[in-house]
């Protein structure tokens, strides 16, 4: 089984980019987790204690089929059923553009877990601009659909989620930007197309 | 998709145990019988054992045929065979018959050795403890320290989950399907009509009706219509039965002018000439008493902290009598606990009895998590 996350994850930079932010034999949940490949990677890689969230039943039985602890449920809904602050990392893989209820998954994101790590494709990629300069929706490698076909409701560039993240109090603490597998360090929201960011709150919240 | 095929012939086994059992309630069962089968082959470790709990009005007879002539196989033939999701060519399944049953495990219409007459009135209540703890008794005599895990649904996942917490080390998985923490307000309603209908029969002499070679027929035939009406969703039902007539047309009598009320009837008659009214006294008030956390003040994932098997946890969407809401409770104090559980919300119209039928993602899910479930004893 180890091999199979290990490969999935030599198609995916993201992976070991987050892998690099979780300390070993955390108690990590990610959201929408898919076929739980991400979760099995960092399982096999740093002993964490995994747990996903899915509402999709294909996805759901691929999990249960890799052997991910997975919980059926809409994350739209909240994460009722997680007590607050219960893990150490709450992953949200390029999923926030496809949730209706944006500031509620970040709020409870920080709510469920200490630290929350999520990634998104920048809207604000150079490529991205040039389609909408065009008079086009923009297509590309990380948001394939079209305008009229797509799960994405909420897209937004790196600048705009950093500006959500500050109105809601919350403090990035990391953020890797990259391109075709290369970290961006020079005008990221430009030439940057997947964001991963590490974040907390800023302030301490009681429960 | 593997081939699949039935067990084929199969005949239950008696195990006599005859060290007493103390039950939950106090009273003390100075010896019983208990009625099981099973399916599949006990490897060397003896650590490929899979239990099977039946529910309200189960028995031990879960999978494949007693005689070749027989109509019908045993209860959850779907699930479990030679290459079914519980597969009998990689784990030796054991179904039993529950204390207080009529099928042939000690019940109140077997012989009190005490008087030489029939237990009736006076067999004790026996709650989901006790069966458990006769369960690891069958369990012991089969030679199996280890089950590889246990299954059951609705009250046979309420045994599933009581194992893990009653014997935490004997057990590595436990798959609890349409099942509850406990039985709402609700729940508990219905049982007393159920019971209320039995007891109020003229034939149930307080439960001593072996002797008067009488049955309370009548009584149980309404329980049981109206288990079947809590057991189906109102869409099933629409859709099964609407309001379809059988002549086509009002005969304004009391007689059988509605296919609900022939289906609900027939269920009636064809249960109340095969069960124990006495014993399905017992069965509900074994659902009444479950509540793991009555002795954590209420608190569920401390009644939990015990269990260290890996759990499967499913819920049907139509399901009214035990609402996916009350399996998420279970989850709940599962992640409290950080045990490793996954859990499945079943797109499913037949209600509560949804989790009988082959409904095919319902199937892959069981068999996507007991295929991982290994056959060797845990490290």
């Amino acid at each position: 089984m180890s091999t199979k996350f290990a490969q999935a994850a030599e198609n995916r930079h993201d992976f070991a980019l987050i892998a690099k932010w979780i300390q070993p034999r955390s108690k990590v949940l990610d959201l929408g987790c898919g076929d739980g490949a991400l979760l099995g990677y960092l399982r096999d890689k740093l002993e964490i204690k995994a747990y996903g969230v899915e509402n999709d039943d294909a996805n759901l039985l691929d999990c249960i089929s890799n052997g991910i602890s997975v919980i059926q449920m809409d994350l739209e809904a909240g994460l009722a059923g997680f007590d607050s602050l219960s893990f150490d990392y709450v992953i949200l893989s390029q999923t926030l553009q496809a949730m209706v209820n944006t500031e509620g998954v970040l709020r409870e994101m920080l709510r469920v877990g200490k630290q929350g790590i999520i990634t998104f494709p920048n809207f604000g990629y150079w490529r991205h601009r040039i389609q909408l300069m065009a008079g086009h929706m923009p297509v590309s490698d990380r948001l394939p659909h079209q305008w009229y076909n797509t799960p994405n409701l909420h897209l937004c560039t790196i600048d705009d989620f950093e500006s959500l993240c500050d109105k809601m109090g919350i403090r990035i603490t990391d953020r890797i930007v990259i391109n075709e597998g290369t970290t961006v360090g020079f005008m990221p929201n430009l030439l940057g197309s997947l964001a991963i960011y590490r974040f907390e709150q800023a302030w301490p919240i009681t429960y | 998709m593997q081939e699949s095929s039935s067990i084929g012939l199969v005949a239950p086994q008696t195990a006599h145990f005859k060290d007493p059992l103390t039950l939950k309630s106090g009273e003390i069962l100075p010896q019983f019988d208990i009625v099981y089968e099973t399916y599949g082959t006990l490897n060397a470790a003896k650590s490929n054992a899979v239990l099977i709990c039946h529910a309200l009005s189960g028995n031990h007879h879960a999978a494949g045929k007693h005689a070749n002539t027989d109509k019908h196989p045993g209860w959850w033939d779907n699930l479990i065979g030679p290459g079914k999701p519980l597969d009998t060519n990689r784990f030796f399944v054991i179904a039993l018959n529950n204390l207080g049953g009529c099928h042939g495990s000690t019940g109140p219409a077997s012989i009190n050795p005490a008087t030489g007459k029939p237990w009736g009135s006076r067999f004790p209540m026996v709650t989901v403890e006790d069966w458990v703890a006769s369960q690891a008794r069958l369990a012991d005599h089969l030679g199996i320290h280890q089950l590889a895990a246990v299954v059951g649904g609705s009250l046979g996942g309420m045994q599933a989950l009581q194992w893990t917490l009653h014997y935490p080390d004997r057990v590595r998985h436990a798959l609890v399907i349409a099942s509850a923490p406990n039985l709402t307000a609700q729940n508990l309603a219905f049982n007393e009509v159920a019971r209320q209908a039995i007891m109020t029969d003229p034939e149930f002499y307080d439960g001593d009706y072996y002797e008067k070679d009488a049955v309370p027929r009548r009584g149980l035939r309404i329980a049981r219509m109206l288990g079947h009406i809590t057991y189906l969703s109102d869409d099933a039902m629409g859709a099964k039965f609407g309001r379809k007539l059988r002549d086509g047309n009002f005969k304004y009598n009391f007689d059988v002018e509605f296919e609900m009320e022939s289906y609900l009837r027939y269920q009636g008659d064809k249960f109340a000439t095969a069960f124990d009214a006495n014993s399905y006294l017992r069965m509900t008030k074994a659902l009444d008493y479950f509540d793991p956390a009555f002795a954590c003040h209420g608190d569920l994932s401390l009644a939990l902290a015990k269990a260290k098997a890996k759990f499967l946890v499913v819920s049907f969407t139509s399901d009214w009598r035990f609402s996916p809401a009350r399996s998420k409770e279970i989850v709940k104090a599962l992640l409290d606990n950080e045990l490793s559980v996954s859990y499945a919300e079943v797109t499913a119209a037949h209600g509560h009895d949804a989790f009988l039928m082959p409904d095919a993602h319902y199937h892959q899910i069981l068999r996507a998590y007991i295929d991982n479930i290994s056959t060797g004893t845990s490290a």
